[in-house]
């Protein structure tokens, strides 16, 4: 029993940056209309960023966090400028090329600039974890879970309480008609990158202190944001922050009591189930065919 | 003229090594290129005459090598409640057919699975599959090896009783090999696009609803593609391993799908010299960067000439090249061919 | 005589939004029949019924006596069931003669029993041949023999109506639903459309138009089915719809009923 306790904790910490994952590509999907294949490189990035902050600039940890959200938030801002914009108009597989082909030269450019060997980031917490009764916790887990909770929230917020969140939403249901509203559409777009990357890269940065950060880490850690965006729905952001809790208890469940060399398999499994039983996804109101 | 290209294309590849004599180096790159191109080209029955993405290619590729291998190896595993199954070794060349056959079952899987829906399903099934065969292959120890590799794969023995036997040891015979395989590959696919099955994967890439309606089915139709297209990357997989004769779970890295996505891109989806154009102009970009930088700069390099090329010319280099064709000769005859079918 | 398509009771929501109400109504052979509505009225969704296109919320659709329930559009096209699009009606980047050879895909399955691999031995040749002397034969009917090798996208929007016609007919349907088939066309081109549509008729097809172009509508049909707000309100032969209060106010809005009424029957008189 505590061990299922101890499983469902460990699922609660890894849920909560799968669902900043799974909101960012999905808000990219939603409005964009773009699959994101940069998105792993971006929440390699954020490890990266962190990593050089802490271990090489000798930054503050918590100061470092948010300078990583804010790297991954330029970048996707300048990915979104130069990448995207000229491939307006284009078809979906058009821009998904485009990305699979930045994707590529980006995680390439940080395996020559960083090489192959994993660094670790040093975190600040105490090694002692905190004891409730029969389950432990890191603090650093902790703080990955309160700081993925507040990141959520946040997002929340800017998409239902602001004006750019309105836009977005109008862009959402039909962007011709909110360009025709007056609805700058092309800084929504960019914002919406640049936001989905942030979220990506915010992942990475809390992860990466976690476990280790090498130039590969993301191409993983994309594979789950699609599943969890599949999970959820293409372009439902609510539905993919649930997925993304769901496939972190899959994935513990799954490596505690079968086999921890499939752990990262549950996510096809999932796809599978959600395809054989959901095709439009867990959280989707009946959607027309044809 | 452009009914003379790819047989000029084929005498060119035919008579090459004896013009390069038995360079090893060189040899050896255009066998994987050749290996790679078939894997191109039937990434682009999918994504050229579809309009459907595998990004999972690679594990269709991945599994024929494994089941070819495995079937011409021998094994013997536990499958649990105390079972064995134990496996004594075949010929290469049926191994050869099962990676095929293996291969197109899982397309079936695949298609049947996610063509019930449009859109990116099908792009993120596949590039999720591929994944967890890699999963399997590396953590299923007693059959693969895991990383470990299954290594002493034989080579291809060919021939007919009362005829005799060849076994395909050296470069050039596993050169004439891949080339008699990517020939028939390159032959079904021009058979198959300029029939009836051929119009039905046309109409549903242009307008969907539309061939439905004239009694198209979707459902069928992309999966029967699938099966073929699978079927044709694992033949690929199947020479790679008996041509290696050493395969690792990195058989199924996604960067081996990338490269064939590239090899379709810029030589022309949906166009039949398209994939082998692209696929001899990166299948040996390779051997011209070696010498000049490492090979991660070249993966940048990749990343980038894939985005050029959909920026300046998205349809490709060979439709592009006919494209240009057409401007110098403005008074095009009529073609006698069947102008649909673009070669 | 029974009915060749019997629409039953049929309704279909889109969450709290009711396109369709109960609709209820039939079409016999031989019959050019012409559902008309203000826009929004749900014309096009219940074309989209018909043709397995959308699920009904409920009721259901009868074709030569077989419910189409749950059947997907391709095998609704084999029962002898054919449709037309209002937008998008051809195959834009093929020839227009290739856009009538993927039209004929049917044609091709019953030439063979296994016509995949007839095309891996290079058997379908002769099959081919009966198949393109048809589409040939497709393209003189309805007028676009001239247009044979041009890509079907770069047509003038009225020609790629008479495209969407022909690859309907390849289908070789016992019945055809036309969605607006004449918008985008002069009043020639109309004219000429109208003798195509009684050619089809008089070749033993059963028609079934969406049509905004009254004239043409009153002019050609046997028969008028009116639907406003996703509901049947009349039913009629074209002089009585003509004259029907409710369907002048639904076109014209509240309080023009009246108005019209006497000058719609006395109309209906004349006709």
């Amino acid at each position: 029993m505590s061990e299922l306790i101890q499983h469902l904790v460990n699922a609660l910490i890894l849920g909560g940056t799968y669902a900043l994952l799974g909101i960012g590509l999905t808000l990219i999907f939603g409005i964009m209309n773009v699959v994101n294949f940069t998105h792993g490189v971006l929440y390699t990035v954020g490890a990266y960023v962190m990593y050089l902050a802490v271990a090489a600039l000798g930054l503050n940890f918590f100061l470092a966090f948010p300078v990583a959200i804010l790297g991954g938030l330029l970048l996707g801002a300048v990915i979104e400028t130069v990448l995207l914009r000229p491939f307006r108009g284009s078809d979906i597989d058009t821009t998904m090329l485009v990305m699979i082909g930045a994707g590529i030269a980006m995680q390439s450019a940080l395996l020559w600039i960083f090489g192959g060997v994993a660094k670790a980031i040093p975190s600040p917490f105490p090694e002692t974890p905190l004891q409730i009764g029969p389950v432990s916790v890191s603090w650093l887990r902790l703080f990955v879970l309160g700081a993925a909770l507040v990141l959520i929230g946040g997002t929340y917020a800017l998409i239902n309480r602001t004006r750019l969140g309105l836009a977005m939403r109008a862009a959402f249901q039909d962007a011709d008609t909110a360009a025709l509203m007056g609805v700058n559409t092309r800084w929504i777009d960019t914002a919406t990158f640049a936001m989905g990357s942030s979220l990506a890269a915010a992942a990475g940065a809390l992860l990466g202190p976690v476990y280790v950060v090498t130039p590969q880490m993301g191409g993983l850690a994309e594979l789950k944001a699609f599943a969890i965006v599949i999970l959820g729905g293409l372009g439902n952001v609510t539905g993919a922050a649930i997925g993304g809790f769901i496939l972190a208890i899959a994935e513990e469940l799954g490596a505690g009591y079968v086999s921890s060399g499939y752990r990262d398999a549950m996510g096809f499994l999932i796809i599978i189930a959600v395809l054989v039983y959901r095709p439009t996804g867990l959280f989707a109101k009946a959607e027309r065919i044809g | 003229m452009t009914r003379l290209a790819p047989l000029a294309l084929l005498a060119a590849l035919a008579a090459l090594p004896l013009g390069l004599g038995t360079d090893p180096y060189l040899l050896n790159a255009l066998i994987t290129t050749g290996i790679l191109t078939i894997g191109a080209m039937s990434l682009n029955l999918l994504l050229g005459f579809t309009g459907q993405l595998s990004l999972g290619h690679v594990a269709f590729f991945g599994i024929g090598a494994y089941v070819s291998a495995l079937a011409s190896l021998g094994f013997e595993v536990e499958v649990g409640f105390g079972l064995r199954v134990v496996h004594e070794p075949w010929p290469a060349a049926v191994g050869l057919v099962l990676g095929t056959l293996a291969a197109g079952a899982c397309g079936y899987l695949i298609g049947r699975l996610s063509f019930r829906v449009r859109g990116a399903y099908f792009v993120i099934v596949t590039i999720s599959f591929a994944e967890v065969v890699r999963l399997v292959a590396l953590n299923w120890v007693e059959l693969t090896q895991g990383p470990l590799a299954l290594t002493n794969i034989p080579a291809v023995t060919l021939g007919l009783p009362g005829l005799g036997y060849w076994t395909l040891k050296t470069k050039a015979q596993n050169y004439y090999l891949v080339l008699a395989v990517g020939t028939l590959c390159y032959l079904v696919i021009g058979r198959l696009v300029g029939s009836r099955f051929g119009r039905a994967m046309r109409g549903l890439k242009e307008n969907e609803s539309l061939a439905m309606s004239v009694g198209i089915n979707a459902t069928r139709t992309l999966t029967v593609a699938a099966v073929i297209s699978a079927a044709m990357a694992g033949a690929a997989g199947g020479l790679y391993a008996h041509y290696l004769r050493i395969i690792d779970p990195d058989v199924f890295l996604f960067a081996t799908t990338v490269t064939m996505v590239i090899m379709v891109v810029a030589g022309g989806k949906g166009t039949l010299m398209g994939p082998v154009v692209g696929g001899l102009i990166f299948g040996l970009l390779p051997v011209l960067l070696r010498p000049v930088m490492a090979p991660e700069a070249q993966w940048i390099v990749y990343g980038l000439i894939l985005i050029a090329i959909l920026f300046a010319m998205p349809k490709g280099i060979v439709p592009g090249l006919r494209a240009l064709g057409a401007r110098r000769r403005p008074a095009s005859p009529v073609l006698e061919v069947n102008p649909a079918v673009q070669r | 005589m029974s009915a060749l398509l019997s629409v039953e009771h049929v309704g279909v929501r889109f969450g709290g939004l009711v396109a369709i109400a109960d609709l209820h109504f039939d079409v016999n052979p031989g019959e050019i029949v012409s559902l008309i509505g203000p826009n929004g009225a749900g014309k096009t969704t219940a074309f989209n019924v018909m043709t397995g296109f959308l699920r009904p919320s409920q009721g259901e659709v009868r074709f030569r006596g077989t419910s189409l329930a749950g059947l997907p559009p391709h095998e609704i096209t084999r029962l002898g069931l054919a449709r037309t699009f209002q937008r998008t009606s051809v195959f834009p980047d093929d020839t227009v003669f290739d856009n009538v050879m993927i039209g004929l895909h049917r044609q091709g399955s019953l030439m063979s029993r296994a016509p995949l691999l007839d095309t891996l031995l290079g058997r379908g040749g002769a099959n081919e041949r009966r198949l393109r002397e048809r589409a040939a034969a497709l393209l003189e009917r309805v007028g676009l023999a001239g247009r044979s090798n041009e890509k079907a996208g770069s047509l003038a929007y009225g020609e790629q109506r008479l495209v969407g016609v022909a690859l309907a007919l390849a289908t070789e349907p016992a019945m055809l639903l036309l969605d607006e088939p004449v918008s985008g066309m002069n009043a020639s081109e109309t004219r000429v459309f109208v003798r195509l549509i009684r050619q089809i008729r008089d070749s033993g097809v059963t028609l079934l138009l969406v049509e905004h172009d009254m004239p043409l509508v009153m002019d050609v049909s046997d028969r008028i089915v009116v639907l406003n707000y996703g509901r049947l309100i009349a039913e009629g032969p074209p002089a009585a719809i003509r004259a029907d209060p409710a369907v002048i106010e639904a076109y014209l809005g509240q309080g023009s009923a009246a108005r019209h009424a006497g000058a719609g029957a006395r109309e209906a008189e004349h006709a």
